[in-house]
């Protein structure tokens, strides 16, 4: 009965209700609430569908339901077209989901990125990881003409005005402000090794309260990295959550390093890959060590699951690294008692594609 | 000129220098020359700052200079136009990840930054370019404390 009551009082009786914001808190998401009350956050992302339904962004959303505190959409990840981050998050929040909507530099100028923050805002949307993006060349459309109006910089500035100065940039009053918890990335792994501790302390300058990285395949870049931060005090000033990759062979991990640029895998990672007898097995332990290593690097405060093509054993692979602890993230009610849970033929059907491919 | 520009971010200490030396001269011969003659040499002022900016440090005439504050290196050279860089898609061996042929200009413009008296400019955080004003002279900007 205590139990309920608290759970009212912590998520609302409707899903989709906005919850009261906390003092001292900027939004009234409950990603913000998990992750300054201490806890280690797990956060994961959704890819977004190529079609206009709803029930595939749920289906999609429905997979870590659980498992994570909160879920990023990506806008058009690798200059590839699909579904828009605003319009799944819109689908999320409806249902209950706290997503991190990703806005990226790359298709729009600061007129549509300041209108885009405040329909946001306006759909339920509490929190916002601010990227420069990739360029369009990556993708699909490499003739589509890159934007870069601002950079994840300046969008910072951008939100974190919007936010707190209750104005546009051009300095016209807003009626009302939007309540986001801003966030920013980081890529610790790749040079210039030596000032990305300093690009960290300028976004979190600029406004950045939450941070997500990139793949960390490495952890004694980590680490080094981690001492500088926190020498510098920047854990206290934002909470660093770590990027963590699925892999599935070593042919996909020589691909990505190769073609997807900041990525870096070491050569151990790949031979533990091409060793292994099933390299898929062996990708996932991969995350489930990287989770666990990084929850034990000062000043970390959560892990950012990345697991493209792999969003089934999200569930598994957080359940097996056991960084939640005796925690239960927030899943929209009721919880259905077979998600997360891989089947023997799941398991069957892993082990016959990965001898195929 | 890629070459040009990078010996301009190797060397950011001695253009400091030069910098530092003439910045107040050239201001003030400015701000004699808009006093004297109004708006009517902005066109060959803004051709002379182009011409040698343009030489030294493949300036893209943004109109809002800041490479005293990022090692010598023109941030307008980066394909994603970040002005607060570098991005996370540096490759491995410090290339650009949209251009693979072009070392990465604000891995230079660290390294440039590292070499200078007031490097830690470069740690300033600056808002994305005013688009009104490209094409325009920084300089005359200036010496109009516009």
């Amino acid at each position: 009965m205590n139990d309920d009551l608290d759970f009212v009082e912590e998520f609302g009786v409707n899903p989709g209700d906005p919850l009261t914001q906390r003092p001292g808190h900027v939004s009234h998401g409950r990603f913000e609430r998990v992750v300054r009350s201490g806890h280690f956050v797990v956060t994961t992302e959704i890819a977004p569908p190529d079609s206009v339904d709803p029930d595939e962004v749920l289906a999609r959303a429905n997979l870590f339901d659980g498992y994570v505190d909160a879920i990023n959409a990506t806008d058009g990840s690798g200059a590839n077209c699909h579904m828009s981050s605003l319009g799944v998050c819109a689908i999320l929040t409806r249902a209950g989901y706290s997503p991190i909507i990703q806005f990226s530099c790359r298709d729009r100028n600061r007129i549509a990125m300041q209108g885009d923050l405040l329909s946001a805002a306006a759909l339920g949307v509490c929190s916002v990881l601010c990227l420069t993006g990739d360029d369009v060349g990556a993708g699909d459309h490499p003739e589509a003409k890159p934007v870069f109006d601002l950079d994840s910089i300046s969008l910072l500035q951008t939100t974190k005005i919007l936010r707190d100065e209750s104005r546009f940039l051009s300095g016209r009053q807003l009626d009302t402000a939007p309540r986001l918890f801003v966030g920013a990335s980081i890529n610790p792994f790749v040079p210039p090794l030596e000032n990305r501790v300093d690009q960290l302390a300028k976004k979190i300058r600029a406004g950045a309260e939450f941070i997500q990285s990139q793949y960390c395949f490495d952890i004694e870049r980590l680490r080094t990295f981690m001492a500088r931060a926190c020498d510098l005090g920047l854990h206290e000033k934002s909470y660093i959550i770590i990027g963590v990759g699925v892999l599935g062979s070593a042919q996909t991990a020589r691909w990505l390093r190769a073609n997807v640029p900041g990525v870096h895998i070491p050569d151990a990672i790949i031979k533990r890959l091409e060793d292994a007898p099933n390299p898929k097995a062996e990708g996932r332990r991969i995350a489930v060590d990287l989770m666990q290593q990084i929850k034990e690097t000062p000043g970390v405060s959560g892990v950012h699951l990345m697991a493209y093509r792999h969003e089934k054993w999200v569930g598994e692979i957080v359940k097996a690294s056991g960084v939640l602890g005796d925690r239960k993230p927030w899943a929209p009610e009721p919880l259905d008692s077979t998600i997360g849970v891989v089947t023997p033929n799941d398991e069957m059907l892993d082990n016959l594609t990965s001898t195929v491919s | 000129m890629y070459a040009i520009r990078r010996w301009s971010s190797a060397h950011a200490r001695f253009l400091e220098r030069i910098y530092t030396a003439t910045r107040p001269g050239i201001l003030a011969g400015l701000r004699g020359v808009t006093r004297l003659f109004g708006r009517r040499l902005d066109t060959p002022i803004t051709a002379a700052e182009r011409l040698v900016k343009g030489v030294v440090f493949d300036c893209q005439m943004c109109g809002d200079c800041v490479l005293s504050k990022t090692g010598m290196t023109c941030p307008m050279n980066c394909p994603k136009s970040i002005r607060n860089g570098p991005c996370g898609g540096v490759r491995e061996n410090g290339m650009c990840e949209v251009k693979p042929e072009m070392r990465c200009v604000w891995v230079d413009a660290w390294n440039g930054a590292a070499k200078m008296k007031d490097g830690d400019a470069i740690k300033d955080l600056e808002f994305a370019v005013d688009h009104s004003r490209i094409g325009q002279s920084s300089w005359l900007r200036l010496a109009r404390d516009e």
